[in-house]
């Protein structure tokens, strides 16, 4: 009776694997291993609406180099030599190319000439997150506009609504070719695949620990770019509003862009 | 009813062949851009959609190919369309099913495609878009089918199927309507921000499904038994004729809110087009072979002898199709990425393999048109239409 004997001795197998497993269970228990439970951070910001001042004035050409260059190492972002393949969080233009239709021919030289930062500008009525198929770029309740890159087909569609051009393509694996032979300079952030979009998250993950966004800190000495939430009316960067005359990037498209310039 | 797809002529299986070979070439390029990622394209972070999201939007307006003969076949009872009806359906599956194709592999993750159903969301255009255009599909597939074997047992269709028919109408408008949403409700491109837009898609879509539809008629004649049937061929030439006249008329309205009103953001666009933007001006000989092309078909429709001459007519039809190709397959999608949103040029040319590609789904769509075609044939000459 071979074919007995052989589910005799599986049997036999499985009930002294599952007595096995019941005494490591037993085991576990007295340590108490039971789920801590997972909340957020207590150090984390809370925020309803976060926003950005940029204090065009104060930003030069070092200041700038280094928020755009503090936000790319703690996001590893891959800096390729090929325009048409970029992928940037936060960037500068002139004052022509942030406002157009805004520049007129005796423009200031020195406004003209100035490098004005650009970035995400989590709008309050995120066109990108409206047109998305299947919500990998969404608002969170405290308006930073997220981006999920496991769930992103890659049909760039939020590319095509965003009017800021403030969204990236991994149109190459930058696994594979720009950090092919060098570590990403961030070991906790996660670097990203071929075929998907990504762009500035406010450093979300940053946000999360208690710490301002990268942009922010890297600059906080000369108060260039100050972070804040726009419905606490006691936030720093409500007092500078109140202070000083601030204009933001297309506000005729209806987007409410939450990221502020004084000039 | 298959069966009759798998016995025919060397030349079908010629033809099958041939297609078969831009079809393997075609998926090779594709699995080398799978490989490699989007970068094997000409597309930028400027130019983000390119040849493949435009031949997508042109195609959806072959696929009107259907409506337009299923329209005043079942609701205005026009008898001459009863024999070509099958035709217009198998060429809308075929064209469905192309641009179905040309939206895969214009996604960086091709694999993720069914997130699209995964995660539901209402308030995407592309998630409606997948409704529609695979509804489309569907209703299609099974209107063809049920009355092309109703047809085959001598039988008049069931009952049935007259409600899915009368769904399918309205259903055609859908399917150009939504795709045309997906670029008129976008803040900050101008040259798609317009009103008119899925007029416009419903124009040029009812001009180029049946300017095909009537060159693929005079092919059926020609290599089968089956004729299609003169007086249908110039009632359908008669349809091409009123459309492509609205849909040119739309362009005009389009360059006169542009050009009068002097916003620079609605001129940009069609002065790259015409006259190139800033020394920029890769579709200037593209969009001005759209016009002469547009305007020689119009005038050929409007002059009878021309018109019923069924050699003049069918150079007029490929002219309708080339022009409106250009128009929907080229320059109306990526016009709209030019200038940027920040007011700077990139241009785009694609690239070998992009075009290896694009050409491997044409030929996969014209097999499948092959195949449903023979079919339709097989069927028409048994019963000896």
């Amino acid at each position: 009776m071979e074919r007995s004997r052989r589910s005799f001795l599986k049997l036999v197998g499985i009930s002294t694997l599952g007595l096995g497993t019941l005494s490591a269970v037993d085991l576990l228990d007295k340590v108490d291993l039971r789920a801590q439970g997972f909340g957020p951070d207590p150090k984390a910001l809370q925020g309803e609406r976060w926003a950005l001042v940029v204090d065009v004035e104060k930003l030069d050409e070092e200041t700038t180099r280094k928020a755009i260059e503090a936000c790319h190492l703690v996001h590893n972002v891959p800096h390729y030599e090929d325009y048409e393949e970029e992928i940037k969080w936060i960037w500068t233009d002139t004052y022509e190319h942030a406002f157009p239709g805004q520049e007129y021919d005796y423009l200031a030289e020195e406004v003209e000439e100035r490098p004005f930062l650009l970035l995400c500008n989590h709008c309050s009525n995120p066109p990108c997150c409206r047109v998305c198929p299947t919500q990998a770029t969404w608002q969170r309740e405290d308006g930073v506009v997220m981006m999920d890159q496991h769930r992103c087909i890659g049909c760039r569609y939020c590319m095509a609504a965003c009017p800021f051009g403030a969204r990236s393509f991994n149109w190459k694996d930058p696994r594979t070719t720009y950090f092919k032979d060098k570590e990403p300079p961030n070991p906790r952030y996660p670097t990203r695949t071929k075929g998907v979009v990504e762009k500035c998250n406010l450093c979300a993950e940053r946000l999360a620990e208690g710490s301002m966004p990268a942009c922010v800190e890297a600059v906080k000495d000369t108060k260039a770019i100050v972070f804040g939430d726009l419905e606490d009316p006691h936030s720093e960067v409500r007092e500078l509003l109140h202070e000083h005359f601030a204009i933001r990037r297309k506000p005729e498209l209806g987007t409410s862009p939450n990221v502020y310039y004084i000039v | 009813m298959l069966e009759t797809a798998l016995k025919g002529s060397k030349k079908y299986w010629l033809l099958l062949l041939i297609l078969f070979g831009i079809h393997g070439a075609g998926a090779t390029a594709f699995l080398y851009q799978l490989n490699k990622g989007l970068t094997v394209t000409g597309m930028s972070r400027d130019v983000s959609w390119g040849i493949y999201i435009a031949q997508f939007t042109f195609l959806v307006g072959v696929a009107a190919s259907a409506v337009m003969v299923v329209l005043p076949y079942y609701l205005h009872n026009v008898k001459e369309f009863g024999k070509i009806t099958i035709l217009g359906e198998f060429l809308a599956v075929a064209a469905v099913n192309m641009c179905l194709l040309f939206i895969l592999v214009d996604l960086g993750k091709p694999m993720r495609a069914l997130n699209v159903i995964l995660h539901p969301t209402p308030n995407s255009i592309l998630f409606w878009d997948m409704v529609v255009l695979n509804g489309y599909l569907f209703l299609n597939i099974v209107i063809g089918w049920v009355v092309l074997s109703a047809e085959r047992k001598q039988v008049p269709p069931p009952t049935w199927i007259k409600p899915v028919i009368y769904l399918s109408i309205p259903w055609a408008v859908s399917i150009h309507t939504v795709t045309a949403f997906l670029y008129a409700g976008l803040p900050g491109r101008h040259f798609w921000l317009t009103a008119i837009m899925a007029a416009r898609f419903l124009g040029s879509a009812f001009a180029a499904g049946p300017a095909l539809l009537i060159i693929l008629c005079l092919i059926v004649r020609k290599v089968s038994k089956f004729d299609p049937g003169r007086e249908a061929i110039q009632k359908v030439a008669n349809i091409v004729l009123y459309a492509m006249i609205i849909s040119i008329f739309f362009v005009l309205l389009e360059l006169f809110t542009a050009f009068y009103s002097q916003v620079p953001g609605h001129m940009h666009g069609f002065v790259y087009d015409f006259v190139g933007l800033h020394g920029h001006g890769n579709l200037v000989p593209w969009t001005w072979a759209f016009a002469i092309m547009a305007v020689v078909a119009t005038l050929m429709l409007l002059c009878p002898p021309l018109r019923k001459n069924e050699t003049t007519l069918a150079i007029a039809c490929l002219l309708v199709f080339f022009s409106l190709w250009i128009e929907k397959g080229i320059t109306l999608v990526i016009t709209g990425f030019i200038p940027n949103p920040l007011e700077t040029i990139t241009e785009y040319v694609p690239t070998l393999p992009e075009l290896a590609i694009t050409a491997g789904v044409w030929a996969t769509g014209f097999l499948i048109l092959t195949v449903l075609y023979k079919i339709a044939v097989s069927i028409k000459e048994e019963v000896g239409a």
